[in-house]
């Protein structure tokens, strides 16, 4: 421990830390500019000079490190007047028309030549005009305004692990761009405009449509997937006009993935529904509310009767809040409605567990493993943030290491690295296990069948970090969970944890799948195989959001009777008889159950659109239409206390519900890697008109080869190509050479592909 | 083409031979015999340290800090790889003197780098080379050859038992790059921007290794103090201010080019060697050190001697020894609009006070020099500069600013005779 005295305050601060940390750990505040607490120390914007005793010069206060004794002051004459020049050397380049500017209101240089800049400007020298970049569907550019603090620069490499942008040129012509030609495509690149202190760098989709003075906050949550990003939610007028991330350094810390940033845009999108919609004679009528309800009540209580309430399934985005869930349980359980799902693009019904399915231990937890093993998982589009947390963490030490069909760079060093084909991703893990089985000297589990597997050198490395690390955490990801031998997958990983030592997590998408799953909901739905007479579907769509749209399709439209829950139009106008439009998170109050189990409320932001109503109030009234008891709740908070009266905890477990039989096979021919692509996981981003123009969803909507396998097909890229799998699909192709020969990647949930199902032969021809 | 009254860095050298750069030259003129010597006496690290101390070595890139101090910070007992640097990355306006070197005597300056390797057990090494003398740097890897051939670079060097590889880099005329951290960033192949120190490159150099950093003319020093003893070298020159020192002259005198003598020569001697004014014209001012360096004018200039101290007393610094030489007809604000312009375009942009503030000064000088300045520009530029000096990350924000204060202290009467007149006092403008 060092002792410092900050402007009078006598402090002790440990080894290691700079004047600015020992400053803000007193709450005094050094203006700064390229200073930021995640980023390196750049020490280039010059703004937080301090007077240092026995310094002849002032110093930069974020990266002068604290020696014992040292007396600072940040504030004194000296300080100010340096403090003070170098404001005005920002100045001199900077427009000066903050009216005009996107970033006025919430600009730090602005907000600091309040106390450092002058009335008037000495310098009378023609200004500094730098030309704007395009850097993507996203982040708008003033580059004029840059005052080359750096912090973007940074981000991309440090945070996003790729540097995107960069400083080229030299002296005042220094000038921050991408590489030629290239926009910024991280899936976190938002976050270099929370980090711009100018107007340099701000929000395409947001750009001049409000003052920041004009915008109430309002706290709320991330709702495209299971890490719980804490929100601000800008509204103006009832309308959402910006996201932001609220700081919470025990989950998405300072930032917020592009997905949770952007997606409010489909908020406002012309295709959200106003009024509940009745189909009467192959025609779509606007009707209210009571007679909407009464016509499912009515229509339920018939199917029910007339075929028995095995009859009707629920299926739920696994999205959807807490309280919406719990009534829709409810409300079903009451009937004698047995078949609830959530998760419905899980296919595999030997993928159960004993429990409600987690991330096993706690975000920050698992950043602090000294080592990870993921398997199966696109982790940077499934997890935004909790892949970067990783990189952070393989910084300091974490060895990750993944098993996946697909060689994605996950922009950070990957300690062990086994590539397999889709179909042969239980033999990927199967190596690590035998491995892992034969270090600890111990058999692998007798219901684990791994002859005929050859442990490969990567596996091998993996299995030894593995058994001779203390903190060990192994993660099943969504593809894996979601693919058609997903129950084996679980038995392999599960045996791997537990012969390592390791806590096993399971990586589901949705925002709620361990609410969803503590309800009750299934996570497989088994309802499009055999066919009901009858749906209630909630949030989500079954064209895109099941393992097999085709089926899922077909079982819906032989339906007598389909009633969705939706805040958006989408095909249900084809299938549904009753379309009841509910309010997206935005607009309710309730609560997401995040991955680590963290239950985390939220108000609503916004008043519903036209009559959206929030769906637990709507399965609240249709309870009570019903005559059904239980139903008399005043507020989501009463839902919410009833739902949670049982606990958490103890329902949480990842173990294997039964021994799954495991056999090693061999495979061979073509075979398709099906993942959801990062901006079509759920209804919302599948609306937000920006995301939807970034590199990544264009990528989704081609197929993907490397060259070997785009030479035996007779493709090139650039060509479209025919693909026949249950359905057909016209796509244009690309190479990628992350692949491994014969592996053609096809995302699933997408558009152009919704017809195909993964579960059939697959052809690929040049079209 | 150089010039030498006493050799160390030169010495031996014939510059009307060809072929006297070569390592068969070199030997022949007593070249490798330090190396040897170390060899054959085993000489300890410590010991060659002590010599270093001893001859007073100043570096010679300009900022003239101790040698044997700065090689004995270098944590000789880390264990993990450690570097050796050499800076010839000579781009300040009115320096070349390390290009001769190259040119004229590589050998001296590896023979230094592979004793400097040997001292600070370094086993790899880099010369960094100025990227606008392509020339020098070809030359320079040719010489490096020859030294690998003859076995004094590699693995086991003269049976001795340490090894020492030595390569070449050429740089791009970037003047920042010869700041030692920028240097170290180009050298990693980013782009040449100082670092922040603390840390300094002997713990955190090239690739985060200890690294020590010194002047071409520096390292070829090296073998005549190992050879002959830290004591004759200082003894050539004056205390504190150990041995020789290569001037390069340039400006209006009648020989320009490089002379090495001892430290210490009044400037009045050195002038007379360079062929003494040029059409006979009187002495105006002399930047004795580099283009950074404070103007001074004739009548200190010819009361000073030519070395460390006495150039820091009179109110400037010896710097790399670039002596601009400026007759009666010298328009100082034209003068100092050039050294300016130089600063402002090659300031590298990363920290604010010089980015900014580079560009302010050469403009309100050029405005000036066009006849466009106004009474306060004067003091405008004083305090513009007050606000740059010592609050950048490395010193060339200090470097932009010392030409301005140097020219407005001993010839303000002429930036207010040319704000006034809108024209120069100096009547060959």
């Amino acid at each position: 421990m060092l002792e410092v005295e900050i402007d009078g305050n006598k402090l002790t601060v440990p080894g290691g830390s700079t004047v600015m940390d020992a400053a803000t750990s007193v709450g005094v505040y050094i203006p700064h500019f390229c200073y930021h607490k995640k980023l390196s120390i750049a020490a280039n914007c010059r703004m937080c000079l301090v007077q240092v005793e026995k310094a002849p010069k002032p110093l930069p206060a974020c990266a002068t490190p604290v020696t014992d004794g040292m007396k600072v002051w940040t504030h004194s004459d000296a300080a100010v007047k340096a403090q003070k020049g170098v404001m005005e050397f920002l100045l001199i380049n900077h427009p000066l028309d903050c009216p005009i500017c996107d970033q006025g209101g919430e600009c730090q240089l602005q907000d600091l030549a309040v106390g450092y800049g002058q009335s008037g400007s000495r310098y009378e020298e023609e200004k500094r005009s730098v030309t704007n970049k395009n850097l993507g569907p996203l982040i708008s550019t003033d580059m004029t305004r840059c005052i080359h603090c750096s912090r973007c620069v940074r981000f991309t490499e440090e945070i996003a692990g790729f540097q995107e942008l960069g400083m080229p040129g030299r002296g005042e012509h220094t000038e921050v761009m991408t590489f030629i030609g290239k926009t910024v495509n991280s899936e976190i690149s938002g976050n270099v405009i929370d980090l711009c202190p100018v107007g340099a760098l701000t929000s395409k989709p947001f750009r001049f449509s409000a003052r920041t003075w004009e915008l109430s906050r309002r706290k709320s949550v991330g709702a495209h997937d299971g890490l719980g990003s804490n929100l601000i939610v800008q509204v103006k007028d009832h309308k959402v006009k910006r996201v932001l991330p609220l700081e919470n350094e025990s989950i998405n810390e300072c930032w917020l993935s592009d997905r949770d940033r952007f997606s409010y845009e489909a908020l406002g999108s012309n295709e959200r529904l106003q009024k509940p919609l009745i189909k009467q004679g192959g025609a779509w009528q606007e009707v209210d509310w009571t007679v909407a309800l009464e016509y499912v009540a009515n229509g339920l209580k018939s199917v029910i009767e007339e075929h028995g309430a095995d009859s009707v399934a629920a299926l739920a985005s696994p999205s959807s809040t807490l309280e919406e869930l719990f009534l829709l349980k409810k409300l079903t359980g009451a009937l004698g409605i047995k078949n609830t799902a959530a998760n419905l693009r899980q296919q595999d019904a030997a993928f159960a567990t004993a429990g409600v399915q987690w991330l096993g231990q706690s975000i920050v937890e698992l950043a602090d493993n000294d080592a990870v093993l993921v398997v199966g998982s696109t982790l940077r589009k499934e997890q935004p943030l909790l892949a970067q947390r990783l990189r952070q963490s393989v910084k300091h030490g974490m060895k990750l290491s993944v098993v996946n069909p697909h060689n994605d760079d996950l922009l950070t060093k990957v300690h062990g690295n086994v590539v397999t084909r889709p179909d042969q991703l239980v033999e990927g893990a199967l190596e690590v296990l035998v491995s892992v089985a034969e270090q600890k000297g111990v058999a692998v589990p007798a219901h684990i069948d791994a002859s005929g597997i050859t442990v490969s050198e990567q596996a091998k490395l993996i299995a030894t970090t593995l058994v001779a690390s203390e903190k060990v955490g192994v993660l099943l990801g969504s593809l894996a969970a979601e693919g058609t031998r997903a129950g084996e997958l679980h038995a392999v990983v599960a045996a791997i944890a537990e012969l390592a030592g390791a806590k096993l997590g399971i990586l589901n998408s949705g925002a709620n799948s361990v609410g969803a799953q503590l309800i009750g909901f299934n996570t497989l739905a088994d309802a499009f195989a055999q066919p009901k007479k009858a749906y209630v579907v909630l949030g989500a769509e079954v064209d895109f959001d099941t393992a097999s749209a085709p089926k899922a399709l077909a079982a819906v439209e032989q339906a007598d009777m389909v009633v969705v829950l939706s805040p958006f139009q989408s095909c249900a106008y084809d299938y549904a008889d009753v379309i009841l439009p509910v309010s997206p998170f935005s607009e309710t109050s309730g609560t997401f159950i995040n991955l680590e189990s963290r239950p985390q409320s939220f108000n609503g932001v916004v008043r519903p659109l036209g009559e959206t109503r929030p769906a637990w109030k709507v399965f609240r009234v249709l309870g009570n239409l019903l005559g059904l008891q239980g139903f008399e709740f005043a507020s989501s908070e009463e839902v919410r206390d009833e739902a949670l009266a049982a606990g958490i905890e103890g329902k949480l477990n990842n173990a294997p519900a039964k021994a799954v039989n495991v056999k090693a096979v061999a495979a061979s021919g073509l075979a398709r890697l099906a993942e959801v692509p990062l901006y079509q996981i759920d209804a919302l981003t599948r609306r937000a008109p920006s995301l939807q123009a970034t590199v990544d969803a264009q990528d989704a909507a081609t197929l993907r080869a490397n060259a070997a396998t785009l030479a035996q097909l007779g493709l090139v890229a650039g060509d479209k190509a025919k693909v026949v799998q249950g359905g057909e699909a016209e796509l244009v192709v690309a190479q990628d050479d992350a692949l491994l020969n014969e592996v053609v990647r096809i995302a699933a949930a997408h558009p152009l592909t919704r017809h195909l199902d993964a579960a059939a032969a697959l052809q690929v021809v040049k079209a | 083409m150089a010039t030498f009254v006493k050799g160390v860095v030169f010495e031996g050298v014939e510059f009307e031979n060809p072929d006297s750069w070569r390592l068969e030259e070199y030997v022949k003129r007593g070249g490798y015999a330090a190396l040897q010597k170390i060899v054959n006496e085993k000489m300890t690290q410590d010991a060659v340290i002590a010599e270093m101390k001893t001859s007073a070595l100043r570096g010679r890139g300009g900022a003239g800090f101790p040698t044997g101090l700065k090689w004995s910070f270098m944590p000789r007992s880390f264990p993990g790889q450690k570097y050796l640097v050499c800076n010839t990355d000579e781009g300040e306006p009115g320096t070349f003197k390390d290009l001769d070197i190259i040119k004229y005597n590589p050998h001296a300056l590896i023979e230094g780098m592979i004793i400097g390797g040997f001292t600070m057990g370094a086993t790899v090494g880099y010369n960094y080379i100025h990227g606008e003398v392509f020339e020098a740097y070809l030359r320079f890897e040719e010489a490096l050859e020859e030294a690998r051939k003859a076995g004094f670079l590699g693995k086991n060097i003269l049976g001795g038992g340490f090894d020492f590889e030595l390569h070449a880099h050429h740089g791009y005329g970037a003047y920042i790059c010869g700041e030692e951290t920028a240097l170290l960033e180009s050298l990693e192949g980013k782009k040449g921007q100082p670092r922040f120190k603390p840390p300094f490159p002997a713990s955190f150099g090239l690739y985060g290794k200890p690294t020590t950093i010194n002047n071409t003319e520096t390292y070829a020093s090296v073998p005549y103090i190992v050879r002959n003893g830290g004591q004759k070298f200082l003894e050539l020159g004056k205390p504190n201010n150990g041995g020789t020192k290569l001037f390069s002259i340039s400006g209006h005198v009648n020989r320009p080019g490089n002379y090495e003598v001892p430290l210490g020569m009044p400037f009045s001697e050195l002038l007379e060697l360079a062929g003494g004014m040029r059409n006979g014209k009187k002495l105006k001012a002399v930047i004795p050190g580099g283009s950074s360096a404070p103007v001074l004018p004739a009548e200190i200039m010819m009361n000073t001697t030519m070395d460390f101290d006495a150039i820091a007393k009179a109110g400037s610094m010896l710097g790399s020894g670039a002596v601009i030489v400026m007759d009666e007809d010298t328009c100082m604000v034209k003068a100092l609009e050039r050294l300016s312009y130089f600063y402002f375009e090659e300031s590298c942009g990363q920290c604010t006070p010089c980015r900014e503030g580079t560009g302010w000064l050469y403009r309100v000088i050029h405005r000036i020099e066009h006849g466009q300045g106004r009474p306060e520009d004067l003091d405008l530029l004083l305090s513009v500069g007050g606000n740059i000096a010592g609050r950048t990350i490395c010193a060339l924000g200090d470097a932009a600013v010392m030409p301005v204060q140097g020219m407005l202290k001993h010839f303000r009467g002429e930036f207010e005779y040319h704000i006034e007149n809108k024209r120069c006092i100096a009547p060959g403008y």
